[in-house]
């Protein structure tokens, strides 16, 4: 039986997080009104020229100087040339010649290994409009709302031989772009799109085989799935007997299988060249030097750093750093409570359960750190108890609100009073003269429920050290 | 009436500052000789009556509160070629693929020239999208020249010349990617100016080659000349081409001096097979020049020979690019039948374009083909820079360069269209100065024997444009322009 190995590189489109478009001052807010964001320049006006927003080109640099990339400090702009009715230029702008960066590379973790991922170039973009068909009137319509928000398209080498190391490479890749915040990366909305090159070969062949390029994968599920699709279908071809042909693909995630969009030979001509209306781009060490400065610390020195500072475990330190925003709540809660084992574990523990019942993104969470960590002074304090805290901290956690006034409005304040405690508590042990005797022939069992009906006689507010010393002391 | 539609935009700039003339007298004489002489020239395209008197009325305010006492154009009437976009006025491009369309923007020269208190008189005529030497492609008819109707008034900005010359406005903008400003000026004895790329914002001229394209105005002196281009260049941050520059004086070049200037003149056009009438004013021009202590030399400028072959491939590809947009989805001529999209764009784009600019079309399209780029494109943009690093060298020695602006007087309109060797040589002597982004002007310095003008070409260094208007200047006061005739009334 002849093995089979999958060769797989990836172009990885990602919308930059810029407040207005690459080419004019339209903003680039996602889900607004349709042909709201447009303007004469974005609409492909006649006699509108292109302006290049450097913010762009700032976001592009950092990108290429975080994925170890060179940057091609005299770069280009090309005209990408194609009729299509959301393309109101007639062509795209982009990078063909001299992309802003090159020959860079990402590490990704394949089973305990580390392996390096090539990047073989990083350029800039404009992003196309939205079509939407309407079946009933046989209608076409045209939303300008994304054409003209900068794109930069990240071309990989084809080092990926599975599913999971396209996955941790993508996941990676997102973690770094989001840290940076040059783009939300957010394949639902379509800030990112990831188009797989793949190809399959004898194991031990080093020809790389005929590839086939698979787009419009909306979830990295979908990506898995395409990629075990297309390996598969394209391993039964040979296995038969018969050929690739070099063509791009459409996955079709509900029927599970790749169609046939267009051959090598149908391919569009697209007459690159350089755009005349855009200088070429002089970057200059300076500006490359104050990027590099100002790159903040991405996820593995932060990993490293968490372990050594806060003493938290490689996994807790993983989980915690895998968005900026977790990673910066977490340390500047921990500042200001000086607990940092007690900020992560609320963290991993409650905030992940909470992560998971309300569908937030790492990336997503939204509280101030003053709330989380007078959270923890008063427990610390005793101000609340433990089991009254799990609510405060949902409470904190998912509205960002203040605990001190959430406890005070709800009168969760935890009861240590030793004579108010012994009130409730002789009341308990007169209302359970079962458990009582139980406890008091010697089943042990029985104490636990009556701290239980002790505490929810209160509420849940008594103090629990307390609540079982004095019911001890009672039930002698 | 007559008397007012004759001065020089200067000189009526004056008589309304100094309220010898309102705003709205000067803008109804012009309104009335673009009345009466529009059926004989066909210059205009759209004529912007209305808007031309309101614009008079509110302009006049400003004039009299001071608020424009700066400007060298305050209340004069300008006419626009139908490329450069104008908010709410037709834009044509002299086609009928946009012959309904409405820009929703001014261009950034209109509002320059808005805001200098010029009044807007209309759109005119020109070959279609820019794309020919004769206004004869145009969707509109052709337009005519005022010295000799059975003449062309040239090309492409040929309604821009035809304008001026005929008295239809005192100044009018065009556009040059290979000689459209200074062939049509020469045809009809004007002055042509045309920048040095990056001087006057491109944003809003509908492209035909954006890195050839440039913006440049139409006057019957070089004082008018001056003051336009004042007004209309600077850096524009909407035009990435557009020059960081912050202050353009050229009204200060306005000197009758040219004896330090040291000009060179390419051998090339003495030894060419050049008419008796144009080589006596290009010989009698040099003369001139010498006469007034110019040293004159002449020397090689071999090398931009090959500019019509470079120029064609870089116009044509660039063209073809430019005017893709029209698909007749947005705006512009769409196809009345059609089955599916690619139906929709064939119909759409067969029926909206003309002949020329299908053809140029085509050819760039099969010049930027994949394959063919390094043969083509490639190889005329290393021409190109050689052409560039010719007239560099040549600028080391000199501070002008004149040349005959074309070696043929205005055709007649019925003439074919064919290519000729004279054309040719015509065409190196435009297009090699676009493929350089150098300024250059075209100034009127004789008459033919059929009483059709002839003109002077007068090319500068990167930025030279002072040294122009310099040598401009000092020709006009020495050899003061005599027009071929009278107009017809």
């Amino acid at each position: 039986m002849k093995k089979y190995e999958t060769v797989i590189g990836l172009e990885v489109h990602v919308e930059l997080s810029t407040y207005s478009k690459v080419f004019c001052g339209c903003s680039t807010r996602f889900g607004k009104r349709p042909n709201i964001n447009s303007c004469p320049v974005c609409m492909g006006m006649p006699g509108t020229l292109p302006s290049l927003n450097k913010k762009a080109v700032d976001l592009a640099l950092l990108a290429g100087l975080a994925l170890n990339c060179d940057i091609v400090q005299t770069c280009m702009f090309d005209r990408k040339n194609y009729f299509y009715p959301d393309l109101p230029k007639a062509y795209q702008i982009s990078q063909l010649y001299l992309p802003i960066a090159r020959n860079g590379s990402l590490s990704i973790d394949n089973k305990g290994t580390k392996k390096l991922i090539g990047i073989h170039e990083l350029h800039i973009e404009e992003d196309a409009g939205k079509l939407i068909h309407d079946s009933d009137s046989n209608i076409t319509l045209v939303d300008y709302n994304r054409s003209g928000v900068p794109l930069i398209e990240i071309v990989s080498r084809p080092d990926m031989r599975s599913a999971e190391e396209v996955l941790e490479y993508l996941d990676k890749l997102r973690i770094i772009l989001r840290y940076l915040g040059v783009s939300d990366c957010k394949m639902q909305e379509g800030s990112m799109r990831v188009d797989i090159n793949l190809s399959v070969r004898e194991s031990g062949e080093t020809m790389l085989g005929t590839r086939t390029e698979i787009k419009n994968m909306n979830s990295f599920k979908a990506i898995a799935r395409a990629i075990e699709g297309e390996s598969k279908r394209q391993i039964d071809i040979l296995k038969a007997g018969g050929q690739i042909v070099q063509e791009t693909r459409r996955w079709d995630d509900n029927r599970n299988e790749s169609i046939r969009m267009r051959s090598k030979e149908e391919a569009q001509d697209y007459r690159y060249f350089p755009d005349p209306d855009i200088l070429p781009l002089e970057i200059s060490d300076r500006w490359i030097h104050n990027l590099r400065s100002s790159l903040p610390e991405l996820r593995e020195e932060k990993i490293l750093r968490f372990k050594n500072e806060y003493d938290l475990s490689e996994y807790d330190a993983g989980v915690i750093t895998s968005s900026r925003e977790m990673a910066d709540l977490f340390e500047r809660t921990a500042i200001l409570c000086n607990k940092p084992k007690e900020v992560a574990n609320w963290l991993m523990v409650e905030g992940m359960r909470l992560m998971k019942e309300n569908n937030i993104d790492p990336w997503d969470i939204d509280l101030h750190p003053e709330h989380f960590s007078k959270l923890i002074s008063m427990i610390e304090e005793g101000i609340i108890n433990r089991v009254k805290a799990k609510d405060v901290f949902e409470y904190v956690f998912l509205q960002d609100g203040d605990p001190e006034e959430y406890v005070k409005k709800h009168g969760l304040e935890m009861i240590s009073d030793d004579k108010v405690l012994r009130t409730i508590i002789k009341q308990v042990i007169n209302d359970n003269a079962g458990p009582v005797s139980d406890y008091r022939n010697g089943k042990t069992k029985a104490f636990g429920y009556l701290v239980g009906q002790t505490m929810k006689s209160m509420k849940g507010k008594g103090d629990p050290t307390l609540v079982n010393a004095i019911l001890k002391e009672m039930l002698e | 009436m007559k008397e007012i539609t004759a001065m020089s935009a200067t000189a009526v700039a004056k008589k309304i500052k100094e309220k010898e003339l309102s705003v709205l007298e000067v803008v109804e004489a012009q309104l009335n000789a673009i009345k009466e002489r529009e059926p004989l020239y066909n210059s205009y395209i759209t004529i912007t009556e209305k808007e031309a008197r309101e614009q008079a009325l509110l302009i006049q305010k400003l004039i009299d509160d001071g608020s424009l006492k700066d400007s060298p154009l305050a209340g004069v009437p300008v006419a626009i070629k139908d490329n450069i976009c104008t908010k709410g006025i037709k834009t044509t491009c002299a086609s009928k693929m946009l012959a309904n369309f409405i820009p929703s923007y001014d261009a950034t020269v209109i509002q320059r020239l808005k805001n200098a208190g010029a009044i807007l008189l209309g759109k005119v005529n020109m070959d279609e999208f820019a794309m020919g030497g004769t206004t004869k492609t145009s969707y509109f008819g052709e337009a005519k020249n005022p010295w000799n109707p059975k003449h062309t008034p040239g090309g492409s900005s040929g309604g821009s010349s035809a304008a001026v010359a005929a008295e239809e406005a005192f100044i009018s903008l065009g556009s040059d990617t290979g000689g459209s400003i200074r062939q049509p000026a020469a045809y009809c004895g004007l002055v042509g100016f045309k920048p040095t790329y990056g001087t006057v914002s491109r944003y809003g001229l509908i492209p035909l080659a954006s890195s050839l394209d440039q913006i440049g105005p139409l006057s019957r002196n070089i004082s008018d000349c001056a003051s336009i281009l004042e007004v209309i260049s600077g850096y524009d941050p909407k035009d990435e081409t557009s020059i960081k520059q912050v202050r353009y004086t050229y009204r200060e070049a306005l000197v009758d001096d040219v004896s330090n200037m040291k000009i060179g003149v390419p051998k090339l056009y003495l030894e060419e097979d050049l008419d008796k009438d144009i080589r006596d004013c290009f010989m009698g021009a040099i003369k001139t020049f010498e006469d007034m202590g110019a040293k004159v030399e002449v020397f090689d400028l071999d090398e931009i020979s090959y500019s019509v072959q470079a120029y064609y491939v870089i116009s044509c590809a660039e063209a073809s690019s430019n005017l893709s947009r029209y698909d007749g989805i947005r705006y512009g001529h769409q196809a009345g039948d059609y089955d599916d999209l690619d139906e929709l764009y064939k119909i759409s784009r067969a029926e909206g374009f003309g002949y020329d600019v299908k053809l140029r079309i085509m050819l760039g399209t099969h010049m930027l083909s994949s394959g063919n780029y390094e043969k083509y494109y490639d190889k005329a943009r290393r021409i190109r820079s050689l052409i560039s690093r010719s007239y560099e060298d040549a600028f080391k020695k000199y501070d002008i360069i004149l040349s005959p602006e074309s070696l043929t007087t205005a055709p007649l309109l019925k003439s074919k269209n064919s290519p000729s060797t004279k054309k040719h040589r015509s065409e190196i002597l435009n297009c090699s100065v676009n493929l350089a982004g150098l300024p250059a002007v075209s100034i009127p310095c004789g008459i033919d024997k059929k009483g059709l003008p002839i003109g002077l070409q007068i090319i500068g260094s990167l930025f030279g444009e002072k040294s122009l208007i310099q040598a401009a200047y000092s020709f006009e006061q020495t050899k003061p322009y005599e027009r071929p005739g009278t107009l017809i009334d």
